[in-house]
């Protein structure tokens, strides 16, 4: 399992190699699955377009609930390893912020495991953006549609 | 005796507030509440700074307001996040 703050831009080759390298190790043959997920910059808000983002951090705190939601979502989905990967500092449009890679012996789990950690992610770690506009920079706000994301998860789902 | 707290904040109470670290007097303060009530009352950008939606941490880890405090402890305040 890895769960990194860093600064520099990531290799996601480099990132797959070493969860899977971890996994084959403790679970060799039964990994039957990976997903793996890479948010970047976007270079437009609902207002129009940006120039990039800076990302601000709690040190200390923002690596140990980064490792605590790692480490939850593998218990919880069964996974044979995860790892999560997210850059902080001044980032410009079209870099890659973040990467999620999940191993399962089956897609299911490994897919959900990916959605689940990027919902609480987005929830539950102290990591905060700031967008760049033409006009100014603002604090980007929580919306509603990720509050609702993680609480579904919270919430039991009927039996098809 | 240490009688201080170390007062940590993020994002947008960092800039409203303008300090981003200090140290805090524990005098008679015994909760998160009773610092926040503090602060809100230094001036007007802490007031500024602490009047919407504040998420409370003591010693890193997430808490309430009614949460006890003792000296050394850190104590942080931030926005909600917005990661990912």
């Amino acid at each position: 399992m890895f769960a990194r703050i860093v600064t520099n831009d990531f290799s996601q080759q480099g990132l797959y190699d070493e969860l899977l390298a971890q996994a084959q190790q403790e679970h060799a043959g039964a990994v039957g699955a990976i997903v793996t997920f890479t948010g970047l910059v976007r270079d437009t808000n609902a207002d129009g377009t940006i120039d990039g983002i800076s990302l601000e951090h709690y040190p200390g705190m923002t690596e140990t609930a980064l490792t605590q939601l790692a480490q939850d979502t593998m218990d919880k989905f069964e996974l044979r390893n995860i790892g999560v990967v997210h850059r902080v500092g001044r980032l410009h449009n079209n870099e890659q912020i973040v990467w999620v890679g999940c191993c399962a012996s089956h897609r299911k789990s490994a897919f959900d495991a990916a959605c689940y950690l990027m919902d609480f992610l987005k929830k539950s770690v102290p990591l905060w953006k700031k967008e760049f506009a033409a006009d100014g920079e603002y604090w980007v706000e929580v919306k509603a549609s990720d509050e609702q994301a993680a609480m579904a998860w919270l919430t039991p789902k009927a039996k098809n | 005796m240490e009688t201080i707290l170390v007062i940590k904040t993020f994002a947008q109470v960092r800039e409203v507030s303008g300090e981003g670290e200090l140290e805090f007097s524990l005098d008679a303060h015994k909760t998160i509440a009773d610092v926040l009530l503090s602060l809100k009352a230094k001036n007007e950008k802490w007031a500024l700074a602490l009047d919407g939606t504040v998420i409370c941490a003591k010693n890193q880890q997430l808490c309430t307001p009614d949460t006890p405090i003792a000296a050394g402890d850190e104590v942080a305040f931030f926005p909600p996040v917005t990661g990912g």
